[in-house]
């Protein structure tokens, strides 16, 4: 497992049914590029999260598939409907085979 | 700045990783944007955004980076507005080219030029 990864989503709390909500993710991830030498001129090898996904209550929201130009600490802004309440769930993946997940619960009332 | 179709044997990376996937269709203009800076003084972290109604994926490329793929988006039922935003890295000045495929399979491209002070990439 790369080191220092740590996962951060801010979501809503409460929302009404059928609200429409903005969801900001950020991990934190060296994205290592795989185009950057060392000071032998050795290129570094590439360590970057190629996956990430969010869903609700199982549902797929959005799938981003991340190439090495995404920046360090991958950040990732978009819109969701809340249907009911529930729990979202967040989930990125390394190339290192590390799996990283986060869920948020939010409640409709 | 890359000619499109005069050229077909000098057509850049960018051209070719678009054209895996959309075959070489034909591309509309019009329901996506991009929204970036002009300027961006680090390319190490360039706030990009954009917005496509009506896309079920959208890809985006850098035609100036040493691999221009950059990211693709796909779209969930919940998702309401297929609109995202997220940071990348740029090599040095170049457009980033923006290609949805929409819920009919046709496929839309817009393009924005960047302007970037320091180069993203090490080296």
């Amino acid at each position: 497992m790369a080191k220092g990864v740590k996962p951060r989503v801010k979501v809503p709390k409460t929302a009404s049914a059928g609200e429409t909500i903005t969801i900001k993710t950020l991990i934190s991830h060296k994205m290592e590029s795989g185009q950057r030498k060392d000071s032998d001129g050795n290129a570094i090898p590439r360590s970057i999260i190629n996956r990430f996904t969010a869903d609700f209550n199982g549902e797929n929201v959005i799938d981003v598939t991340l190439e090495p130009a995404i920046s360090t600490n991958p950040y990732f802004q978009f819109d969701s409907v809340v249907p009911e309440s529930g729990d979202f769930k967040f989930t990125w993946y390394d190339d290192d085979g590390s799996v990283y997940e986060e869920t948020k619960s939010i409640k409709v009332g | 700045v890359a000619s499109f179709g005069a050229m077909p044997a000098f057509a850049s990376l960018a051209d070719d990783a678009i054209a895996e996937i959309t075959g070489g269709a034909e591309m509309g203009e019009g329901a996506l944007t991009i929204t970036a800076p002009e300027i961006a003084e680090n390319g190490n972290t360039v706030p990009i955004s954009f917005d496509a109604p009506g896309a079920v994926m959208v890809a985006l490329f850098a035609d100036g980076n040493p691999t221009p793929k950059v990211a693709s988006f796909k779209f969930g039922k919940l998702s309401p507005s297929h609109s995202a935003s997220t940071r990348i890295r740029l090599a040095g000045t170049q457009n980033v080219v923006a290609v949805a495929q929409m819920e009919d399979g046709s496929f839309q491209k817009t393009q924005a030029n960047i302007k970037v002070t320091i180069g993203g990439c090490g080296g």
